[in-house]
């Protein structure tokens, strides 16, 4: 073992590697494809670019992925963000276009929080189900994932809501210090997160849970209350991303607002290595995750691909990367380590087969 | 656990408890069918049951298969999308002009052969059986815009012989092929699950995987069919979808696995896997074919009180599997 191999094996072995790996490529493809896709230009004081557009338009996935990485960790899954989505901008859409005045700061802050409090109760709806009715995540979610998307549907009465509201419009397409403001708000989200998670013992006490949750609850920690905060958190980010999508378009409609998001955020946060069976987490993984998802889906729209086929190559990159990161995958195709034991047969790791 | 043994001692003939769910199910689609007949004059009519059958022919046979893979625990996010690829698929094949026969062959062929790659790669790699069928339903959705991005039309003779047909009387009552076939689909799943070695492993595997492994049962083949035996149940139903809509449509199904999900829970299948039975699943489709016809009936109601009210049942279902104390791992 010479010194250039361990430094080598330290880089791919970092838990970043692959994921940073996988965007770089992406990008390094377009601009081959697409010489003036990391131009940035800069127009009427705002910085206008393909790089820039993808940001901004990755900060809802952000938003979305941040909780869902909370709920993931500990060993939970979020089905129901999509519907939180569609509830929260249809709430905030739905009290704004009854005003008289749309435009006026205090409406659209009255609607923000009015939108905030439901898809907070709604959070706590799925936290109660899951950490004290003890029902399994992917069915206490797939309850309000159904039911959401009628509730949404039923407060905009199955229309669609347009508005015309300055402040509002301001969320998805302002701009801040030359960039968009929707990025200032999902990077303060990310902070606000890693903050709380990674300065206090939170973070800690939510990869126990999901590590063990018996474990933990023997050890002192109330798994209950860590479990039900994740899904609050997870609902409080998703009603801001819906915020984010209602305001791009400046209309509510439930039916197609955060559509698939979920499945989305979920993939943005196994790419970034945090496993689905639970135990630690990654933010910064999630959110390269999430970027990827992003220029993903900017690169099919700029070759001229139909969006929906862009879902082929959505399961191209869903496969490979999960494939990279299973350990039984890559015990099976390195065989440079062979003194590692051999891959574990499936039944030692039963964790691993339950999804949720 | 307390009711079991409180009940036993009282007296000797009680519920079996783990048929509770599917009586549950059974005695809701009683009183929504009560319900309906005593609000409804026409509802009685022995055509509203038939049509239920017709308009969720291929949902059955589609939830039929998504039983085996939750009966072991795993989940088949695909089934939506594989529904609509089949459709998809046999509608470009026939437009191109080719035999129907070949075209069914194809279309049976294709739902099956991903479902056996989701199977190996969910077993051999160790990754869940959510994210590996999030990208097989992203992989056929994917492939119905990528052979066409418009509905195509079907008017190939056998197909519109298919849909026509009415057995019974024409006038009067009727039913279509597609629920003969979807009959017998539930009856062979019904038979492999109760009867046979595959029926027995896969319970066992729903079970303790573990202890299914240490028995000697195989884990590997047994995992692996049941997610090709949902390909096969979704390329039926999809073959069934267009014999029911003459077309392929790249966006027909979205959000379907949803519903053969509820439909599978609520007919009282634990999603851990271990205990359920396709007749429970047949009553889970039903119910959910009952809510819509009395929604279409009523006409005051909106659309999407049928989401809000499968969310609804689902809760109460869940809630009950929890009372009556089947153990979620």
């Amino acid at each position: 073992m010479n010194d250039a191999m361990s430094r080598y094996r330290a880089i791919t072995g970092h838990r970043l590697f692959w994921p940073a790996a996988v965007l770089f490529v992406m990008l390094a493809a377009n601009t081959i494809y697409r010489p003036g896709f990391l131009s940035i230009e800069l127009k009427d004081g705002h910085l206008y670019g393909t790089p820039i557009d993808i940001l901004r338009l990755s900060a809802p996935l952000i938003l979305v992925a941040l909780g869902m990485t909370l709920v993931i960790s500990t060993g939970g899954i979020d089905l129901s963000v999509g519907s939180l989505c569609a509830i929260s901008g249809a709430i905030a859409c739905m009290y704004i276009s009854k005003q008289p005045d749309q435009s006026s700061l205090g409406v659209v802050v009255t609607a923000l929080a009015m939108a905030m409090g439901v898809s907070l109760v709604l959070g706590a709806w799925n936290g109660v189900l899951v950490a004290v009715i003890g029902i399994q995540p992917i069915i206490a979610t797939l309850i309000l994932m159904v039911a959401g998307r009628g509730l949404a549907q039923l407060i905009t009465e199955g229309q669609i809501i347009t508005i015309n509201s300055e402040p509002y419009r301001a969320i998805g397409l302002g701009h801040a210090l030359t960039l968009p403001l929707a990025i200032f708000i999902a990077l303060a989200a990310a902070l606000l997160v890693a903050a709380f998670t990674r300065r206090t013992a939170l973070g800690m006490i939510i990869e126990s849970v999901g590590g063990n949750s018996m474990a933990s609850r023997l050890a002192g920690i109330r798994s209950g209350r860590v479990i039900f905060l994740a899904y609050v958190i997870s609902a409080a980010c998703a009603a801001v991303a819906g915020f984010m999508m209602t305001a791009n378009v400046s209309s509510a409609d439930g039916n197609a607002v955060g559509l698939w998001v979920e499945l989305d955020a979920i993939l943005a946060v196994v790419i970034g290595g945090t496993s689905l069976a639970g135990g630690r987490f990654f933010l910064s993984g999630t959110i390269i995750g999430a970027l990827i998802i992003q220029t993903l889906t900017t690169t099919v729209y700029a070759m001229d691909i139909s969006p929906q086929t862009s879902l082929l190559f959505k399961a191209v990159v869903v496969i490979a990367v999960c494939l990279i990161q299973a350990p039984a995958f890559r015990a099976r195709f390195s065989r440079r380590r062979r003194n590692s034991p051999p891959p574990a047969p499936v039944a030692d790791k039963p964790k691993e087969q339950v999804p949720a | 656990m307390t009711t079991g043994t409180l009940t036993a001692g009282r007296t000797r003939f009680r519920l079996p408890r783990k048929q509770i769910p599917v009586l549950a199910t059974l005695a809701l689609l009683l009183v929504m069918y009560g319900i309906g007949v005593s609000q409804y004059t026409a509802f009685s009519n022995v055509q509203v049951i038939f049509n239920v059958f017709i308009d969720n022919g291929f949902l059955l046979v589609v939830a039929v298969g998504m039983t085996f893979v939750i009966l072991t625990g795993g989940i088949d996010l695909s089934v939506g999308s594989v529904v609509a690829m089949t459709a998809m698929v046999s509608a470009a094949l026939l437009q191109d002009g080719m035999p129907a026969a070949l075209v069914l062959v194809i279309a049976l062929l294709i739902g099956p052969t991903l479902g056996l790659l989701m199977g190996c790669v969910i077993h051999f790699f160790e990754i869940q059986p959510f994210i590996v069928t999030l990208a097989g339903m992203f992989f056929a959705r994917g492939m119905c815009t990528f052979i066409s991005g418009a509905s195509i039309p079907i008017t190939d003779g056998f197909w519109t012989s298919m849909s026509q047909e009415r057995i019974g009387n024409p006038r009067g009552n009727f039913v279509s092929i597609s629920v003969l076939i979807a009959f017998v689909v539930v009856a062979i799943a019904a038979y492999t699950l109760a009867y046979t070695r595959l029926g027995r492993n896969v319970y066992a595997i729903g079970g303790n995987p573990q202890s299914a492994l240490l028995m000697g049962l195989p884990v590997a083949r047994t995992r692996i069919a049941v997610y090709t035996i949902s390909g096969l149940c979704s390329a039926i139903g999809g073959i069934l979808l267009s014999f029911y809509t003459l077309s392929g449509a790249p966006l027909i199904a979205v959000g379907m696995e949803l519903d053969v999900i509820a439909a599978v829970v609520i007919g009282g299948t634990v999603l851990t896997g271990g205990a359920g039975y396709v007749f429970g699943t047949v009553l889970g489709v039903l119910v959910l074919g009952v809510i819509q016809t009395l929604i279409t009936f009523d006409g005051s109601l909106n659309s999407w009180w049928t989401k809000i009210v499968i969310g609804g049942l689902l809760f109460a279902f869940i809630l009950l599997q929890r009372l009556i104390g089947i153990r979620y791992k």
